[in-house]
């Protein structure tokens, strides 16, 4: 049997010790002697919330069919194991092994929000690798990161020795072989850094110097390092059909956030909301094909017995072949007692006839994502849903029977009035009286309307990545317009309003467009005892306003000013596809309140046709 | 067809509560395509009946739960089915076939089950406790302080211990379990403890389950069989 690296007091005396002890069904075992490279992969968040990320099951999968490759995971300890390892002096291990995470050779971190930035640092600390990579020796594993966030790495580049910028199917396979070579040879760490950033999409920030203007604003960004590239291309797999998939998953033992076998039908967006950032770095749209998809749902189910299975995209109904999929996913599943749960789609026919035969009316709710209250404001952000749309969508599911509707918005958009502002009150206020026309004997009682908002949090290769953010009054002030104006509407008792946390938005606005400056922040809050700040119960806004004081970091710099679209921005030096021409076209239509039709309907020239494939080249074959 | 399973659950599962063991089967049971039975409705659930739920912290050599088949299938081919689908630590003892009928629920049948206790190193009593334990189980009467949800309350054990002995550096008993009186083997060890007028320190033993029994000896008297043995096996 496997050793622990816990020991059963500890163990028993914390939350849930699953979290700790791997050993899960398709959990990768491998004899450490051999293999060549020991890579930690982790999600930087409690293992319930990492273990649902498929991301990690896809490279977790992709890496260990190397032979010469371990890979194993680990997630952050949660508080109270945090402060028993410090306590008693324990270093972070991998679930597999229980091998400390230094003795690894790499420890890959994903990083899908900002707010898991000390998380980050928690990592680090616990076992025992020095913060900044430039106090590392050949003793610490390499640090590298990937995801969304690093399409802006520089307020976290300092802790890691290298970014991967794009998909991570394309290139690991070529770093993995420089690295067996260098570690053969016996070569240094910085010898294998400059080997590697010459892999297209490896980013070595300690490669790079930023140099800033009086004003604050970037004045050059340049490789100090001769054959340091000047620009990082984003990797992109353009065949996601013959691409690694975890056909047998790990599944966990307790509950995690997304238990279910999930199946990612294609990649990227169509719509091209400017807000989007997803709808942007994943450019162009590629989609699966169907029949693959079937093969690997299939295998999904009989290797993790899971009961439920989920179809995953940035637009499921956007998936050409969707009904056929559906069709076949309803054929399969019921006789296995397996669920099909379907986010994401739009509300139309096709969709609530399968909802209908998938879910149950009475419990489940319809999902609709206006983002903002008035058509005018949704013209600036390209939502190209219409308040006809939302209404006939929701005509036809109340008179399906459904009476729960949930809808997202946000507050703060560039542009925004108090007009915009109160429509949010006012469509929720048109769909409630809309459940109110169907005649009271075939209706099922009230009706349940959910308005939530969120801030607008501008981000980093978005049309809107120049645009102002508001001040955390602002934010409140709003808030307090749509609750005021949820109030005075006719069917009010049928209208629930809330919105999320300010302070957490406004750092969020700091940390996704700040730059190589901001770590000091992120640094001094960890110092200062933040951790897990997503957690409401753990975020604590005067460790973070304590280390903006101590580093005189202004927040506002970064989130209420204005960018001129001539300011050299911190990811310039990134090349993510959607070129920047594209991207300040599609700040002048937001403000000019024009729309810009989808993929499908016309191309927009955003630039990633570069990449040869997906909806830029359909029908073109 | 009803099964009634026999597992183990050792090693690292110990970590694992009864309500995640519960859905670990339903995996399980899954990846092995075993014709299991399921409820109605909109999100059918199988039909599973556990019979003693197990703490955490706490090894098995005798767990137990009952699954309704849609078709007969030898039982050791549903053991084996199921054994293969296991991770390290559980391990798939028997299946047997059981009259169907509500009475027969593995559940609604526990009377007793047998514990070892196993001292951890430098952690056990004083020497000497060995001799100690016929005496204290010739006791008529062993009462303990239960703390209830709202006050602590004293409660005579002594009838519920069926039997206790030394096995070599360990302790050993028969409690009484189930629905009459649920005895924790902590308890009995508290209760030693406090006989011998000395404290263990937390997490001292390791407390290992072995067997769980029903009462099949209706008014002549205690007669307990083993829950395996109230099935057969089908070929």
């Amino acid at each position: 049997m496997r050793k622990l690296a816990l020991s059963d007091e500890i163990l028993l005396q914390i939350d849930k010790p699953a979290r700790y002890i791997g050993g899960e069904v398709n959990a990768v075992m491998k004899d450490p002697e051999k293999v060549d490279i020991r890579f930690a992969m982790c999600f930087p968040d409690v293992y319930e919330i990492g273990m649902s990320h498929l991301g990690i099951q896809i490279l977790y999968h992709m890496f260990n069919e190397r032979p010469d490759v371990w890979c194993e995971r680990v997630y952050s300890p949660w508080p109270d194991l945090d402060a028993k390892m410090r306590e008693e002096n324990i270093p972070l291990f991998a679930l597999e092994s229980q091998d400390p995470i230094r003795s690894f050779d790499f420890l890959g971190i994903t990083i899908q929000f900002e707010m898991c930035y000390t998380n980050i640092l928690q990592i680090l600390d616990l076992s025992r690798i020095p913060l900044r990579a430039a106090e590392r020796t050949e003793e610490d594993p390499i640090v590298i990161g990937g995801g969304p966030c690093v399409y802006n790495p520089e307020p976290i580049a300092e802790f890691f020795d290298l970014f991967y910028i794009g998909e991570g199917e394309t290139v690991y396979d070529r770093l993995f072989d420089v690295y067996k070579e260098y570690k053969a040879a016996g070569r240094s760490r910085r010898e294998f850094l400059e080997a590697a950033c010459q892999i297209p999409g490896i980013y070595v920030p300690m490669f790079y110097d930023a140099e800033y203007n009086a004003d604050g604003t970037l004045r050059s960004f340049t490789p100090n390092y001769e054959k340091a590239p000047a620009v990082i291309e984003k990797q992109v797999l353009m065949d996601v059909t013959h691409a690694p998939y975890p056909t047998a998953p790990v599944v966990p033992f307790i509950k995690a956030t997304q238990d279910r076998v999930v199946l990612e039908i294609q990649r990227g967006c169509i719509r091209g909301c400017r807000f989007c950032q997803a709808g942007m770095i994943y450019r162009p749209t590629r989609e699966r094909d169907v029949e693959e998809l079937k093969k690997w749902a299939d295998a999904m189910l009989k290797s993790t017995g899971y009961d439920e299975i989920s179809l995953s995209s940035l637009s499921s109904s956007d998936y050409s072949q969707l009904p056929e999929l559906i069709n076949y996913l309803m054929e399969i599943c019921p006789e296995r007692g397996v669920n099909i749960s379907l986010p994401s789609l739009r509300i139309d026919a096709f969709s609530l006839d399968v909802m209908k035969k998938v879910q149950d009316i009475k419990k489940s709710s319809l999902t609709f994502a206006p983002e903002a209250g008035s058509q005018r404001m949704r013209n600036v952000i390209n939502k190209g849903l219409t308040e006809e749309d939302i209404l006939e969508g929701a005509g036809k599911a109340f008179e399906g029977g459904w009476n729960k509707v949930k809808l997202y918005f946000m507050l703060g958009l560039p542009t925004e009035t108090e007009e915009d502002i109160k429509g949010i009150a006012h469509l929720s206020e048109k769909i409630a009286e809309r459940y109110y026309d169907i005649p009271k004997d075939r209706r099922n009682g009230k009706c349940q309307i959910t308005a939530s908002s969120s801030f607008f949090i501008p981000k980093p290769f978005t049309p809107f990545q120049w645009a102002p953010m508001n001040r955390k009054e602002e934010f409140l002030e709003k808030a307090a317009i749509v609750k005021a104006e949820v109030r005075s509407m006719l069917n009010q008792k049928s209208i629930r309003y809330n919105y999320h946390e300010a302070d957490l938005s406004i750092l969020e606005g700091v940390l996704a467009r700040g730059d190589r400056r901001t770590a000091k922040v992120v640094l001094e809050a960890y110092r200062n005892g933040a951790i897990f700040d997503s957690w409401s119960e753990y975020f604590r806004p005067e460790a973070w306003e304590k280390a903006f004081r101590d580093t005189g970091i202004d927040k506002d710099f970064y989130t209420v000013r204005e960018r001129s679209v001539d300011e050299l921005l911190p990811w310039d030096f990134i090349n993510a596809g959607v070129t920047k021409k594209f991207l300040i076209r599609e700040w002048e239509q937001a403000k000019a309140e024009t729309v810009t039709p989808n993929c499908r309907q016309r191309c927009s020239g955003c630039g990633a046709k570069c990449y040869g494939g997906g909806v830029c080249f359909e029908g073109e074959n | 067809m009803k099964v009634r399973i026999k597992f183990a659950k050792e090693g690292m599962m110990k970590f694992i509560g009864h309500l995640d063991i519960m859905r670990y089967f339903q995996k399980a049971i899954r990846r092995a395509e075993l014709p299991i039975a399921y409820s109605g409705g909109f999100s059918p659930h199988m039909i599973l009946s556990f019979a003693a739920p197990l703490g955490v912290g706490i090894t098995s050599l005798g767990e137990y739960f009952d699954m309704e088949l849609t078709e007969e299938l030898p039982t050791e081919e549903i053991r084996s089915r199921l054994d293969r689908e296991m991770v390290e630590g559980m391990r798939i003892l028997s299946a047997r076939r059981v009259p169907d009928g509500k009475a027969s629920k593995a559940m609604s049948l526990v009377a007793a089950a047998d514990y070892r206790i196993r001292f951890r190193e430098e952690c056990g009593f004083s020497e000497g406790w060995k001799e100690k334990v016929p005496v204290f189980f010739a006791q008529e009467s062993i009462k303990i302080w239960r703390k209830t949800k709202r006050s602590e309350k004293e409660t005579e054990i002594r009838p519920w211990i069926y039997r206790l002995e030394v096995q070599g550096d360990e302790l050993w008993m028969q409690v009484s379990a189930g629905s009459v009186f649920n005895l924790k083997p902590e308890l009995v060890v508290e209760a030693f403890a406090a006989y011998l007028g000395e404290e263990l320190p937390g997490f001292a033993c390791q407390v290992q389950r072995e067997e769980v029994y029903a009462d099949t000896g209706g008014d002549g008297g205690r007669v307990l069989t083993p829950l395996e043995e109230l099935g057969e096996e089908v070929e």
